[in-house]
């Protein structure tokens, strides 16, 4: 089970400002517990946001992202209750979408 | 005459309709390129990941700003920001040198986002920031010296 991916969206000056924080490990498999086994990897791969079905970013992870992945940027236009929708998926094969409206 | 029909006259023997496209600026690049770049991302040396980024030759530009603190406490968890002011970039890769996995992440931007984007990378210790920036085509390239006070790669 995963856990929702925290979304913002602000309308400001014509354009629409997404800030988003990932729930996720990020392993890149190096690390060891603290019995001194290795922490397999497990690290998201791949990203997409897309605003009213339409894809605006694409991103590809590697392990170098920090644990709960932020990202935040803007995108031109946008008006209040445009969708926008967050998908990642992992290295596992786990995937998870979340969405928000703009406000 | 039209460059762009001329590149895409040129680019129709060998390559794929989807790449000749791209080049042409018909589609947008997220549509041509949704792959991941396996071997960029797998790279484990600086050389192999910019040669998998066919960005051995890429220009120094002073267009793309690399933001990051001088001196980071914490390598767990760095905010940094790239910001592209090359008209029609495209893609932007953020890759830390000093890192087990040099690639830590490849942007590949629509026509509807600004060309700048924020996020937070893990660095093992002292490293060298690299930012690639393509736009119509082309590769450009910048870095940045940031010193870790901790690292944070667990290695």
């Amino acid at each position: 089970m995963s856990t929702p991916t925290r979304i913002r969206a602000t309308l400001k000056d014509g354009g629409t400002e997404l800030r988003m924080l990932f729930s996720h490990p990020m392993e890149n498999g190096l690390r060891k517990d603290a019995e001194g086994n290795r922490i397999p990897a497990h690290f998201i791969t791949e990203v997409s946001v897309r605003r009213n079905g339409e894809i605006v970013l694409a991103a590809d992870f590697g392990p170098s992202i920090a644990t709960n992945p932020y990202l935040a940027f803007s995108i031109t236009g946008g008006a209040a209750g445009d969708e926008i929708v967050v998908s990642w998926r992992d290295n596992l094969g786990d995937t998870r979408s979340d969405a928000i409206r703009v406000a | 005459m039209d460059s762009r029909r001329r590149d895409v006259l040129k680019a129709g023997g060998g390559l794929g309709l989807w790449s000749v496209l791209a080049a042409a600026g018909i589609v947008a690049p997220a549509q041509a390129q949704d792959a991941r770049n396996v071997a960029a991302f797998e790279a484990t040396t600086l050389d192999d990941a910019l040669r998998a980024l066919d960005a051995g030759n890429a220009a120094e530009s002073g267009a793309i700003r690399i933001v990051a603190p001088d001196v980071a406490e914490d390598g767990r968890a760095v905010a940094i920001s790239v910001v592209s002011d090359i008209p029609r970039t495209e893609q932007i890769v953020i890759l830390i040198e000093e890192n087990p996995w040099k690639v830590a992440a490849s942007f590949r931007l629509s026509a509807a986002m600004a060309p700048s984007i924020q996020t937070r990378v893990k660095m093992a210790r002292s490293t060298r920031v690299h930012a690639l920036v393509k736009a119509d085509g082309r590769l450009f390239a910048a870095r940045r010296e940031v010193t870790v006070t901790v690292g944070g790669c667990g290695t």
